[in-house]
């Protein structure tokens, strides 16, 4: 098979890329090596579309960062229906000697284009955060920060990826890369051959083993772990913003945030691994999460924690790399992208897009590009009269699968659908299995529908794709 | 908005009984949800035997047992039973919504009697740290999968806890040709019934290593091996001590809790600790004319209790409906 474009990665990079080009005319092919998008990094972080504080004005990540906030906030969050919630941070000190900190951090937000920021004193604290810390003396609020679900961004970006033609193929590690003679690449990925003219690397963990496969062994990516501890629900009115601790000498600082389904987390820390596969979580990544968001919100307490989760930062230096290979002609590297590689993605897409052009693909738009997917149905975001228009539409709105996030029999199919092949994939997508009870209740009928669905027998049925399978035997 | 006098929510031994109780009592409209598709709630998965001795005075199995009561609901006309019914509202006004395939209704009753039985508590609370692979089950998870849809979890399990969940996993898992290679309990003894942990285990040669905790689960994508380290009288762990079991199934068995997200809802007063209803008294609410019994109103170790306090409930309700200005003072 022949595409113009071979993107490696379907997490957020990647997918904000295949987007972007399917807005022309091209063949774009997405390899990926899990069973579903977002599988990767992209499926354990924070979920704050951050405003580009905190980034020197002269990097990648800090310009990339803001234009991309912009861009999620002004249109891709509308376009493509998700749960952006523009609830602003604060950076918070403990030391009325450390504003002239604050006043840098707003100095330099403000020369990479950061609007609005603006340092609160302590009775605005009171007035805005009851639960804050008495300890916090001070905070700079900067108001366009805001939080996403990062798996539900990604699958957004594929799906309209794929309506505008682009194609994913999953399953499809790409094992062997060929550069050939006349300009191009030869593919190898799942025992299949690919080819085409440009490839982009946008494989997260993995950037530096695809960039040395295509004859560039430019960098290294050392993959830094954060933990993160979601809260119960409950405490979703913990705080009204994303609260920073001005990092500290020691101290990195870790962040209460809240999420996109309203359970706060706390989290996350920042230590280097050897492991690229090694997600684990400690007793001490525990302690110092909490010691942490105590120092920020003192209530937080252990019995609060309902999940868990680490990820793991592809660093790669200082800064992201974004560039065209020269010793690799049509290899275009999106890689080293940690934080703020959410945030930053629809701007990592534009600014691929315009290498790609640089080095002669070329970019006639399509007459028509279809820029907007509907919002899938949530039934615990919609009010009753919905919910009765829902049904009277179709009954299986009515049938409850999972009692703790309300999520019907249909919204499972509806996530089969649109893509969902796995356990994982479902709950990312619906949350079905990932409220208090873990899917203790609704495991088996998630599991019963996906075998309705797929023609799957039960046996077949994972978790997050091959390996990963939940049941051993069947007995009849 | 639709009348009914009384609505009971949970259709397991707790809400049978007291849908029955209530009727005896002279209840005439009796409306009971069940968001599952069949009545007995747990008891249908509970295919051992050893419920109904002191109720019944006979050895029953647990669908045996709720088989009895399912029975008589289903002769009693007074009784309407809504299945696969999901109640998404309660009001301290006694107003709730349920969805069911086709439906949203609302409905007001007269009075609420909640019996919706218990969540177990899971690995995520206790917290295990390390990976999070396939192959982790609650223990009541892990008995549905086996017992009702014939699905065999794995070929070699650890257990958490020593409730009788677990317990009884232990035998079952074992009886279907699975390697159970312990049962890890952190307390002194085990939290389960003594009948449990002498048939469940002892008689399978399965060992029980009290004082000892899992401090991690390995393995990428589905379970490798558990971490485990004793521990001693103070819960601290004992230097040296860790040891590893390879297996690919860990079943977690550390506890009910009760659900009460319907009356927290309403406005009750929630014990969140344990998270039961604080009241005066069994079966009662900090609400006058919301019961909640069985399970949720604190977590039974036999079912012929259950069956005992739920049929008082369901008089309690009567007597209500009859003079709700006598609670309601
Ligand atoms: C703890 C933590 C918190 C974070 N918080 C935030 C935040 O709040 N805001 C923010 O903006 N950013 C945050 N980030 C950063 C953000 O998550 C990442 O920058 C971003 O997800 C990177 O996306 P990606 O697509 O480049 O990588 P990935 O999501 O890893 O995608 C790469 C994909 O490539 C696939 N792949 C790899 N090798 C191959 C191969 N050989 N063949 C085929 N496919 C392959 C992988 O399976 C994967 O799906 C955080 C990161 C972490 C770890």
């Amino acid at each position: 098979m022949t595409a113009d474009v071979i993107i490696i990665g379907a997490g957020v990079t990647g997918a904000a890329i295949a987007r972007e080009l399917s807005r022309y005319k091209l063949k774009i092919l997405i390899l990926e090596k899990e069973a579903e998008a977002a599988f990767g990094v992209s499926k354990s972080n924070s979920g704050i579309i951050h405003a580009g504080t905190q980034n020197p004005p002269s990097s990648l990540k800090g310009w990339l960062c803001v234009e991309g906030n912009r861009l999620i906030r002004e249109e891709i969050a509308a376009d493509l229906g998700l749960d952006f919630a523009q609830c602003g941070q604060l950076i918070a000190v403990f030391d009325l000697a450390d504003l002239p900190e604050l006043e840098i951090i707003k100095k330099e937000g403000e020369e990479l284009g950061v609007r609005g920021l603006e340092l609160v004193d302590r009775a605005w604290l009171d007035l805005n955060e009851p639960n804050i810390s008495p300890g916090v003396k001070a905070a700079l609020r900067v108001p366009s920060a805001g939080i996403i679900s990062p798996y539900r961004f990604v699958y957004a970006l594929v799906e309209n990826a794929v309506k505008n033609g682009a194609e994913l193929k999953t399953e499809r590690k790409v094992t062997g890369i060929r550069p050939q003679k006349g300009g191009g690449f030869e593919v190898v990925a799942g025992g299949e051959v690919f080819r085409a003219r440009f490839l982009v690397n946008a494989a997260g963990l993995y950037a530096d083993e695809i960039s040395a496969m295509a004859g560039a062994p430019t960098f290294k990516i050392t993959p830094r772990k954060g933990e993160e501890y979601l809260l119960d629900k409950k405490r979703e009115h913990l705080s009204n913003h994303i609260l920073f601790p001005l990092p500290s000498a020691t101290s990195k600082g870790v962040l209460v945030i809240k999420t996109a389904d309203g359970n706060p987390m706390i989290g996350p820390t920042a230590h280097d691994v050897e492991d690229k596969a090694d997600l684990s979580t400690t007793e001490e990544g525990l302690e110092e999460v909490l010691a942490g968001a105590r120092r920020l919100i003192p209530s937080v307490s252990k019995s609060d924690i309902i999940a868990y989760f680490s990820g793991l930062r592809p660093v790669a230096g200082k800064d992201f790399i974004i560039r065209h290979e020269d010793s690799a002609p049509g290899l275009v590297n999106a890689a080293g992208i940690q934080s703020p590689g959410l945030t930053s993605a629809p701007a990592i897409a534009v600014m691929v897009a315009g290498i790609l052009k640089e080095h002669g693909l070329g970019l006639e738009p399509k007459e028509e590009f279809r820029r907007l997917r509907p919002r899938p149905v949530h039934l615990f975001q919609v009010p009753p009269e919905e919910t009765r228009r829902l049904i009277a539409k179709n009954p299986a709105y009515g049938d409850i699968v999972c009692r703790c996030e309300l999520v019907s029999a249909q919204e499972i199919r509806d996530a089969l659908k649109r893509g969902a092949r796995t356990l994982d994939g479902v709950k990312f997508r619906t949350r079905a299995q990932s409220g208090r009870c873990h899917g203790g209740f609704c495991t088996t009928r998630v599991i019963k529908i996906m075998q309705e669905e797929l023609g799957l027998p039960a046996t077949a049925v994972s978790k997050r794709g091959r390996g990963s399978e939940l049941i051993k035997d069947e007995r009849k | 908005m639709k009348k009914r006098d009384l609505v009971i929510v949970g259709g397991g031994p707790a809400g049978m009984a007291a849908a029955l109780a209530a009727r005896a009592a002279g209840v005439q409209d009796v409306l009971l949800l069940e968001r599952d598709q069949y009545l007995g709630g747990i008891l249908n998965q509970c295919i051992h035997p050893g419920f109904g001795l002191h109720h019944f005075k006979e050895e029953l199995t647990g669908p045996e047992y709720a088989g009895r009561f399912a029975a008589l609901v289903a002769e009693d006309r007074g009784i309407e039973v809504s299945l696969r019914s999901f109640v998404v509202k309660l009001t301290k006004d006694k107003e709730l919504s349920y969805l069911r395939p086709g439906a949203l209704e609302e409905i007001k009753a007269g009075s609420v009697i909640l019996a919706t039985g218990c969540r177990e508590r899971t690995r995520e609370m206790i917290p295990i740290p390390g990976s999070r692979p396939a192959g982790i089950y609650p223990a009541g998870l892990a008995q549905k999968m086996v017992n009702i849809e014939g699905w065999i979890p794995g070929r070699a399990a650890v257990i958490v806890g020593s409730g009788d969940i677990g317990l009884i996993m232990a035998r079952r898992m074992a009886l279907e040709g699975m390697a159970v290679k312990a049962v890890i309990e952190i307390q002194k003894t085990s939290r389960g019934l003594v009948r449990n942990v002498v048939q469940c285990l002892e008689d399978f040669n399965i060992p029980l290593y009290l004082r000892h905790r899992v401090s991690a689960i390995h393995g990428r994508d589905r379970v490798e091996k558990v971490r485990v380290v004793k521990v001693d009288d103070a819960s601290v762990d004992v230097p040296g001590s860790a040891f590893e079991i390879a297996c690919d199934t860990v079943l977690v068995s550390v506890g009910l809790i009760p659900e009460n997200e319907l009356l927290e809802m309403a406005g009750a007063e929630i014990d969140f600790r344990t998270n039961t209803p604080v009241a005066p008294g069994v079966n009662l609410t900090s609400i006058p004319g919301i019961f909640a019994c069985g399970n949720a109103s604190k977590v039974y170790d036999l079912v012929d209790w259950v069956t005992r306090d739920s049929e008082l409930a369901g008089k309690m309700a009567a007597e209500y409906l009859e003079r709700p200005e006598a609670a309601d003072r």
